[in-house]
């Protein structure tokens, strides 16, 4: 088709679940919010989508997730065509999205119960993914009952026990307070070596991005185009504090600091 | 009823630390007494003491407006009181209600059905809602009580034209309330509904219907008291029948005490109704509410 197609004819051993090819998107006509987007997410790496307040992550993510239309341009999960959402995809929002009137038990299994599955069974996998995100216990209280990071992880137990290829997640750390965003930080990295999964993350802070992704997606702000894609080549197997003391991480933080700069005047 | 066995649970812990505290510090010991609520003072800030209070302030109120006399044709509480009595005691009121609760109660039935029905079909389809916002705007605005004469010309005296008095009155604050609480449900949520697969119908079912419920229940409640406004109106104004017609006949021969009576009894009814819809709504819609309040 295009460049950046026949330049992956060294394609590194991965796939890609997600490839994203040369997509727009114009909001009602007039603002241009993604302009000829290209780009992969390989399979079992955490990608992120990095970029100023409004240049379109939340909107690439959604078009991917299959709740936007995308003006041109198409999007391909494990082969096909997105036209909605699917089994393969699973989101966890930015505003938690949790259903007030039931209880952590009921809002985690939705996605199981929505794909008809028996309910002693949903709920022995929810119970599972529950206790996976730390709120054993929790099963049967309300979402008010709740702290904002707790909610948070009832919907990322609710898109892990769906058991999809690729999970997204927008801004998920957004409502937490410094120290609860690094212990997450932290067990979303053990999360990624445990689980077989393909995590496209969106964020708009550079720490967070640099500490936690494989791949970092950079978006330049209105109409959002790739600036630029980093690999930071960080080993994570280790301590994981020791990461943010790693020379790599920190000059990648300081080089995409340099790069943003740019755009803020 | 839940919430009190929560609430001391929490309590006694904190007085506890709180008199431990000010026994080894006598400086402060003064304050910290001071900030523990006594059984006393718990029992006068309970809900239901205060509610009962200003109950008893409201009726002492009517007591003295009624001796001043504010009005020669204003009973005092005690008056109406044994009016309502005597009228409990001989049946009337009894008989009076049977008749009024007809029309109020089809008409209620019907625009609840029927009002919830079309508000939420408007809220969730666009032609729906052009086609029948109009309708319902206009008529919450125009004053409904100038439309009974043409009613009373195209139905008659009967139960059928009070029922309808009763729907108009009632309606359309149900369809409003009905179609805001569909149209305002949080996007997020039907984006998650969808992203996890569910169908249209269960995006209504299961998210659309249960988070509009507060406010179309909100409604429901609104156009039940009136609905009850439109049952009183159409006995007063179509044919004097139960409850309107003994306000309407004790108003005639100036029996003042029998007439408040009447009123009276209509409004407590109407609030305890309106309550017990409440307490439905919690009940059957709102399982978050009942575990902790
Ligand atoms: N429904 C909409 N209608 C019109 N314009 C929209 C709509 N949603 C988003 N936009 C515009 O599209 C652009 C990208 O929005 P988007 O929400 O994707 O940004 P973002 O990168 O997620 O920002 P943030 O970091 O603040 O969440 C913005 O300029 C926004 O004004
Ligand atoms: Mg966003």
């Amino acid at each position: 088709m295009n460049a950046p197609i026949a330049l992956t004819a060294a394609r590194p051993v991965t796939d890609s679940v997600v490839e994203v090819r040369n997509l727009d998107k114009i909001y009602a006509g007039t603002v241009q919010a993604l302009k000829d987007i290209t780009v992969d997410f390989p399979r079992g790496q955490l990608t992120s989508l990095l970029g100023p307040s409004g240049c379109g992550k939340t909107t690439l993510l959604k078009i991917i997730a299959g709740l936007l239309p995308a003006s041109a341009g198409e999007v391909r999960v494990n082969g096909k065509v997105v036209s909605g959402p699917g089994p393969e995809r699973a989101f966890v929002f930015q505003d938690f999205a949790l259903m007030p009137w039931a209880s952590v038990i009921k809002n985690v299994t939705f996605g199981l119960e929505m794909r008809g599955m028996a309910k002693a069974e949903r709920e022995e996998i929810a119970r599972r993914s529950i206790a996976r995100v730390g709120l054993a216990g929790f099963e049967n209280r309300y979402p008010h009952e709740l702290s904002g990071g707790m909610r948070q992880r009832v919907g990322l137990a609710r898109a892990l026990c769906v058991d999809a290829d690729v999970v997204m997640m927008d801004e998920p750390f957004s409502a937490v307070d410094e120290q609860n965003r690094r212990k997450f930080q932290e067990e979303l990295l053990t999360l990624v070596a445990q689980e077989k999964k393909t995590f496209i993350f969106v964020t708009h802070s550079i720490e967070e991005a640099v500490y936690v992704s494989d791949r970092i997606v950079l978006l330049s702000p209105r109409p959002g185009r790739i600036a630029e894609i980093i690999e930071p080549d960080i080993n994570r197997d280790g301590d994981t504090e020791a990461i943010r003391r790693h020379p790599v991480y920190l000059d990648t933080v300081d080089a995409i600091w340099y790069s943003l700069k740019t755009y803020l005047d | 009823m839940a919430e009190h066995p929560n609430q001391l649970e929490v309590e006694p812990a904190g007085f506890a630390l709180a008199r431990e505290r000010s026994a080894g510090g006598p400086s402060r010991k003064g304050a910290l007494l001071d900030r523990r609520p006594g059984a006393a003072t718990r029992f006068f800030t309970h809900p239901v003491t205060l509610r009962i209070v200003s109950a008893a302030a409201l009726c002492l109120a009517w007591q003295w407006a009624g001796t001043v006399p504010i009005s020669p044709a204003f009973p005092t509480f005690t008056e109406t009181m044994a009016a309502l009595w005597a009228m409990l005691a001989d049946g009337s009121l009894f008989a009076a209600f049977a008749i009024t609760l007809q029309p109020l109660l089809i008409g209620l039935v019907v625009s609840a059905i029927l009002g919830v029905a079309v508000g939420v079909a408007m809220g969730l389809d666009e032609r729906a809602e052009w086609f029948a916002s109009p309708i319902f705007i206009v008529a919450q605005a125009a004053p409904l009580a100038a439309l009974i004469p043409l009613i009373v010309f195209a139905y008659g005296i009967g139960l059928t034209s009070k029922t309808l008095v009763v729907c108009i009155m009632a309606m359309p604050v149900i369809v409003l309330n009905s179609f805001a609480a569909v149209r305002h449900t949080p996007v997020s949520l039907t984006e998650m509904g969808r992203s996890f697969l569910a169908p249209r119908r269960k995006v209504i079912s299961r998210i659309i219907l249960p988070a509009a419920s507060p406010v179309i229940f909100a409604g429901l409640r609104l156009g039940c008291a009136s609905g009850f406004i439109g049952a009183i109106l159409a006995e007063l104004l179509i044919t004097p029948t139960g409850v309107g017609d003994i306000i309407t006949y004790s108003r005639s021969i100036a029996d003042y005490p029998s007439m408040y009576a009447a009123i009276l009894s209509i409004i407590v009814f109407s609030v305890v109704f309106i309550e017990a819809i409440e307490q439905a709504e919690v009940i059957l819609f709102r399982p978050e509410k009942r575990a902790s309040p």
